[in-house]
């Protein structure tokens, strides 16, 4: 684990919130020369500590309203498979993120819908079906906010 | 505004990978590199396009725990949501916060340094925040699928 100073932080925190900027703009943003800001940047890359890159876009604009997280419960405990429960959640191309968690559910799932109805056929004919999949629950997402963490 | 069949294919080769250079990305939607960044640049300007951010690896930085906790509000008082949500921004290791129509009002991603370390914040800084009438805990296990990838 490689040691940060607080231009590392500042760093970080400008490029969580743009990543398109090159390490000419952000250099001048922070009062680095291109090269020096451009081998920082370069270390915290090595490092894993900036793993890629994430597009943000409005999915309402683009025709998809509806967010929902759901905590799933595997059924029989021991006699699934977790690969195949696992293979068959990440082929659904409306599910963006699977977590495997230990507490009151197996796994949590981010999935984006059209509507609600369009929601409704991803859960009824691509959740339930699942391999191994027992209790599901859902919640619609209202709002959401990212936050710089202990960077901010 | 309405986006077109173009835009939707460029779109999706940008969600793959976001650090395409514009040239790469105009021979992947099959359109010229000067049709590729127009088309770009009027997503953006639309806010189609919100922005590209850096995704930060908490755990290459020490930060080992990462939790979702998930509560219920006492919603007999008409400012639980907003003094909760306040509280919640104001708590350096919260990372997400998300509100939701279910089961569950809130959630909260946190991450911590070590298990010791997420008593203290859990103890400190979570159970105190107003206006909880339950929590549970996640804690995450593994990673099985972290993509921005929409059915486009």
């Amino acid at each position: 684990m490689i040691a940060l100073d607080d231009l590392d932080r500042a760093i970080l925190r400008a490029l969580a919130a743009d990543a398109s900027q090159n390490a000419g703009a952000l250099g001048r943003r922070l009062n680095l020369s291109q090269p020096a800001c451009w081998r920082r940047v370069k270390r915290l890359e090595d490092a894993g500590i900036i793993a890629g890159k994430r597009l943000d876009l409005d999915r309402a604009a683009l025709g998809f309203g509806v967010s929902v997280f759901l905590g799933i419960k595997l059924a029989t405990r021991g006699r699934v498979s977790l690969e195949d429960f696992e293979r068959a959640a990440r082929a659904i191309p409306e599910v963006q993120v699977i977590q495997h968690v230990l507490g009151q559910f197996d796994y949590r799932m981010r999935v984006t819908a059209r509507d609600i109805s369009d929601f409704e056929r991803v859960l009824r004919r691509r959740v339930m079906t699942l391999p191994g999949v027992g209790h599901v629950e859902a919640n619609v997402v209202l709002s959401e906010d990212r936050r710089l963490g202990p960077l901010g | 505004m309405p986006i077109d069949d173009t835009d939707r294919r460029i779109l999706r080769h940008m969600l793959a990978d976001p650090t395409l250079p514009n040239a790469d990305l105009a021979q992947l939607a099959g359109v010229t590199a000067a049709t590729c960044w127009r088309r770009i640049e009027k997503m953006r300007s639309d806010g189609v396009i919100e922005g590209v951010r850096a995704k930060i690896n908490w755990r290459a930085l020490g930060w080992e725990v990462e939790v979702s906790l998930r509560f219920v509000l006492d919603k007999t008082n008409p400012r639980a949501f907003d003094e909760f949500l306040e509280a919640a921004r104001a708590v350096p290791e919260v990372i997400e916060i998300q509100t939701f129509l279910g089961q569950t009002d809130a959630r909260l991603n946190v991450i911590a340094r070590d298990m010791a370390h997420y008593q203290t914040i859990y103890r400190t800084q979570i159970l105190t925040l107003p206006h909880i009438q339950e929590t549970d805990a996640l804690m995450l296990i593994g990673w099985v699928k972290d993509t921005s990838e929409l059915p486009l």
